[in-house]
């Protein structure tokens, strides 16, 4: 028999060791998933994990690949640090993609200085425009934030689709659906020389440190945390919600809209339809497997990054198709939330016992409150 | 507009509401219950996959929407594991359903993209199909929507009139108490689960096997998700969330009625349609919370386990 009884007190250890659990359950269910693919697991995996990252240039393409998820997931914790069930990463960042082009193309022929700082700014005005939208829905019309901004995402694609078909399509481009390339002016400078590693690494160091000491340091981020946590104790304290939804709501949008700005400045180079391979979705995974903490999630987001070169790897060189990446992200989640509930609850395991029976017959995994 | 494109229009919205109605009904049931699945797009798609898949094999619809129910069901167990027994937050389990499944349905239909089947035919009633205007709309659809609308009356039977819905609607409202009267609360939410999951996937197999019947990724493009609005929308009323279904399905035919009346839009701006309606119904609904709390489950995505 197992039996799940309630912890008294949450388990610390648990909360850092059950992400590590969902990462080898997952692993442990891709040798099962490429065995019965008819790939040898091992080398499968070795293609899928260590393949990718092998040589510098692997590594650097690692760090290109984990910005953009690292940027929105930063926000994303945030707001689910103060309960706010933002899914609309990824529409704030095909926002911010569409902003900094709209200016970007502006500037193709310009050698100004400001047309780089100019493109991220409209990016970061783009993702807060949209997320502002969605706050304004929230708070005001009480809408439920959840259906809100998922239905956001799907519009800001849609926006997208319009302006790489119309407004922003390359005249001289032969009616292919995306901007002009974008001028040397306008893209973001590469770090280390032969790779595409880009400004954007900084930007993620900055947002990643600001965001420790939001949530460490800062009292709004003390008070950010009491809201997620108890709704109606943030209220005695008098802590003013509407503006830390909105501020959550905010930050999350202008970083998610700086990941889109630097997707197209950076190692894409125009606005394309694919500017984001669901970077927005796989950044509330790495969200919730870094624990909301900007630590844990810098080396979720790298996880994250490496499972998509995996996924193309494995395309490429295992013929798999590349969607087998959605399902690692899908079973890493999965796992996390199984894994959480040693947490809360310690696992016993008891030989089946007459006496006990009558209390155990009626569930027998479920959970049993002894409080 | 001449009278054949009304009559068109009638019956496309008819056609394009059916999954949404599907797929909010079997949500309906689920939320009564006091389960909030958000994992509705992602087994639509799985059912999509799943249901093509079967029917290109054996070329029958029986086996085919068989497929994507049981597909539905079994994907469906996986979150009511981990929200029921595991009581992992409803909404993260909901999420991560939609991820999963929706990367296993690219993942088994990679290399049915872009195929097709016959379509579902039509059961036309020879004489009332011929009735001007609404003929066509109500008696030449085909098989599933007519058992759409069986289900529809089934349902509104089942919570009215019979013990079981009563049964469901307590579990939902307060499952400690319908637990202590005797209701096994967890078998109750685990087949309403089950149950959201059977017509999320039959509706998934309506879009690859009747509405367009072929198969290409993420071809549900959010209609899992209006439907958990339409849900709000109907104020977890049956009857309500048929309307609601076949306004989208009018929404989402923007540019047959733009066609209609001459104007030339573009198709990406026409494209966004469904998703601003819904926001717009979202809106006009939740002005007053009040009123929807009223209609809400009282126990909705709150985690219970017996003993509590």
């Amino acid at each position: 028999m197992i039996r799940l009884e309630a912890r008294v007190q949450h388990s610390t250890v648990w909360g850092y060791s059950s992400p590590l659990l969902a990462v080898l359950l997952t692993l442990l269910t891709g040798y099962i998933l490429f065995a019965a693919l008819g790939q040898s697991p091992s080398e499968a995996l070795y293609t899928f994990f260590i393949a990718p990252i092998a040589d510098w240039y692997g590594i650097s393409e690692l760090l290109v690949k984990t910005i953009p998820i690292l940027l929105c997931a930063y926000g994303l914790a945030l707001c689910f640090r103060a309960s706010v069930w933002n899914i609309g990463a990824e529409g704030q960042l095909l926002m911010g993609g569409v902003a900094a082009s709209a200016v970007a193309t502006l500037f193709v022929h310009s050698d100004s200085i400001w047309a780089m700082p100019l493109t991220l700014l409209a990016g970061i005005a783009g993702g807060i425009g949209w997320a502002a939208l969605a706050a304004f829905m929230k708070l005001r019309l009480n809408t439920n934030e959840i259906l809100v901004t998922i239905m956001m995402n799907y519009i800001a694609l849609n926006i997208l689709l319009w302006a790489v078909h119309g407004p922003l399509k390359d005249p001289d481009g032969f009616n292919f659906p995306e901007s002009a390339l974008f001028g040397d002016s306008t893209l973001l400078p590469v770090l280390f020389a032969d790779t595409r590693l880009h400004l954007g690494l900084v930007f993620c160091a900055i947002a990643m440190a600001l965001s420790w000491l939001f949530i460490s340091k800062s009292f709004l981020g003390f008070q950010t945390q009491v809201l997620g946590q108890d709704r109606s104790a943030a209220k005695m304290a008098g802590f003013n919600q509407t503006k830390l939804v909105t501020l959550v709501l905010l930050v999350c949008g202008a970083l998610a809209g700086l990941a889109g700005a630097g997707e197209v400045a950076g190692p894409i180079g125009q606005l394309v339809p694919q500017i984001s391979p669901g970077y927005g979705y796989a950044a509330i995974i790495v969200a919730f497997l870094g624990r909301l903490h900007p630590v844990g999630i810098t080396l979720a987001g790298l996880l994250m990054g490496l499972i998509y070169m995996g996924g193309e790897m494995a395309q490429i060189e295992l013929g798999l198709p590349n969607a087998i990446t959605g399902i690692f992200q899908g079973l890493m989640l999965f796992f996390l939330l199984s894994c959480d509930v040693l947490i809360r609850y310690r696992v016993r395991f008891k030989r089946f016992d007459k006496s006990n029976s009558a209390d155990n017959t009626s569930s027998s995994l479920a959970p049993q409150a002894q409080e | 507009m001449d009278i054949e494109l009304i009559t068109n229009i009638l019956y496309a919205t008819i056609r394009t509401g059916t999954p949404l109605l599907l797929v909010a009904l079997g949500e309906i049931i689920c939320e009564k219950s006091g389960i909030l699945n958000l994992g509705q797009e992602g087994m639509m798609l799985l059912g999509a996959v799943a249901g093509f898949i079967a029917m290109y094999h054996s070329d029958s619809f029986l086996i085919g929407f068989g497929a994507a129910a049981l597909t539905g069901v079994l994907i469906s167990l996986a979150f009511a594991f981990i929200a029921l027994h595991l009581n992992a937050s409803q909404v993260a389990a909901g999420l991560a359903l939609t991820i999963l499944a929706t990367g296993l349905s690219a993942f088994i239909g990679a290399d049915y993209e872009g195929k097709t089947v016959t379509a579902l035919p039509a059961l036309t009633i020879d004489g009332l199909a011929a009735i001007p205007v609404i003929g066509k709309a109500l008696f030449a659809q085909d098989a599933i929507v007519y058992l759409s609308w069986v289900l529809v009356i089934l349902a509104y039977l089942f919570f009215k009139h019979h013990r079981a819905g009563l049964a469901v609607r307590a579990v939902g409202e307060n499952p400690s108490v319908a637990s202590n009267l005797g209701l096994p609360v967890m078998s109750i939410r685990y087949l309403a689960v089950m149950f959201g999951g059977a017509l999320a996937g039959i509706a998934g197999a309506y879009l690859s096997l009747a509405y367009t019947p072929l198969w290409t990724e993420n071809m549900t493009a959010g209609r899992g998700w209006i439907a958990l609005a339409l849900v709000v929308f109907a104020s977890w009323r049956v009857e309500r969330v048929m309307l609601g279904a076949y306004l989208f399905g009018f929404a989402s035919l923007m540019h047959l009625v733009a066609q209609g009346l001459g104007l030339s839009v573009d198709g990406n701006l026409l494209a966004m349609m469904p998703y601003l309606a819904t926001l717009a119904v979202l809106i006009i609904l939740s002005r007053d919370p009040q009123k929807l709390r009223l209609f809400e489950p009282m126990s909705l995505a709150k985690p219970w386990h017996k003993g509590h």
